[in-house]
């Protein structure tokens, strides 16, 4: 496997990253600034991996309570965080394994 | 249907592969593969106790990003390969995820004949009614009139009914449900990896880059919506008219029944012959 094709890997474990297995190295980066402009990442319901999503907007039409928004380009965000109801249809619905409303 | 997050989903991907995958934006093949890994979590099974074989086309990419034993085979032939592994070892779960025209015009003889044997494997075929990896030729399940590249003033043969053809061919599980309803195709997958036999999990699935762009079926979301009013449950679908049920289909369980296997026979037959053998 050449260096290229392996996952950017994130240093340390900073707030806004996502451990993948409970014992592998490998982490994945969730920018924290993108899922809601103002206010507490913690109290944020959904998680979504802007490296991961493609823009295709399947989360937002199906998203039934209206919880999840669309920017200009296209990416979702959560404009109504207390909506949610964590019943991870956009989990489940979305392609690229990008967002998650699970509960924590 | 208990809640698999997707953290567990994660541990089954092979995260040193170049993520986000190959698939185009709002393509459904993503969402099987969430159904998939889902239903496997969900029967506790081992990675190292599946294999998943594919062939050739847009959602037989999917082997290369799951974490199990996997094998990318030849054009059509995936259920061959699928048998020669079942005959091998015997105690592992195969399964075949195949596409369309994968399974159904190149692979049609090996289909077929899989569901007539009645081995011990479960297809996840995804219909998306084109060949979207090689540019959008019309496949078996094209439906009629419509544009692909080959077909650019409009396809003029009919469709194969894909989940007749294997209930014909003599399959024991077959089941047809759609990319939309992912909770129902969670369950019909989990089902069909519980049972003994040949069984067949039709996925209808949106390829909105090509095939929807083709047709001006409109976006990811629009044919996902789509599906959601054209395919109905079984009995849902019975109540209607002739004249509405054109265009629609119906999506559920067809057949779930129990026919004397094909591994099982063929070790049978050995355990026959050696024990007249030992008697001699």
């Amino acid at each position: 496997m050449s260096a290229a094709r392996k996952p950017k890997k994130v240093e340390k474990h900073k707030e806004g990253t996502i451990i993948l297995t409970d014992d592998s190295s490998i982490k994945m980066e969730v920018a924290i600034d993108d899922i809601k402009s103002e206010g507490d990442y913690k109290k944020s319901p959904v998680y979504i991996y802007y490296d991961w999503c493609k823009k295709c907007g399947i989360c937002v039409s199906f998203c039934p309570t209206g919880a999840l928004g669309r920017k200009p380009d296209g990416s979702p965000y959560v404009p109504h965080p207390e909506k949610c109801i964590h019943c991870e249809m956009c989990d489940r619905l979305c392609p690229d394994f990008a967002i998650t409303g699970a509960k924590r | 249907m208990p809640k698999i997050s997707q953290k567990a989903i994660h541990k089954f991907l092979r995260h040193d592969k170049n993520f986000p995958h190959v698939w185009c934006p709002g393509c459904s093949n993503g969402i099987v593969l969430g159904a998939t890994i889902r239903a496997i979590a969900e029967l506790g099974y081992k990675k190292d106790n599946i294999v998943m074989v594919s062939g050739i086309g847009c959602s037989s990419r999917m082997p290369v990003y799951v974490d199990f034993n996997t094998l990318h085979s030849l054009h059509g032939r995936a259920i061959a390969y699928a048998t020669g592994i079942k005959i091998v070892k015997p105690e592992m779960k195969v399964i075949v995820i195949t596409g369309d025209g994968d399974a159904t015009a190149i692979g049609g003889n090996h289909f077929i004949h899989g569901a007539r044997r009645n081995i011990d494997m479960t297809v996840i075929l995804i219909n998306n009614n084109i060949y979207g990896m090689t540019g959008g030729q019309y496949s078996p399940t094209t439906p009629y009139g419509d544009r692909t590249t080959t077909t650019p003033y409009g396809n003029i043969d009919p469709v194969f009914d894909i989940c007749n053809l294997a209930l014909g061919a003599g399959a024991t599980f077959v089941a047809r449900t759609t990319a939309f309803h992912v909770i129902e195709a969670q369950s019909f997958i989990k089902q069909a990896f519980e049972h003994k036999g040949f069984s067949l999990v039709e996925i209808i699935s949106a390829c909105p880059v090509i095939y929807g762009r083709l047709n001006k079926k409109g976006d990811a979301s629009a044919m996902m919506k789509s599906m959601k009013e054209n395919v109905l449950p079984i009995k849902a679908f019975e109540k209607l008219s002739d004249k509405q049920k054109k265009g629609k289909q119906k999506r559920g369980i067809f057949v779930n029944k129990i026919r004397p296997e094909f591994i099982e026979e063929y070790d049978k037959l050995i355990k026959s012959l050696q024990d007249e053998k030992g008697r001699k």
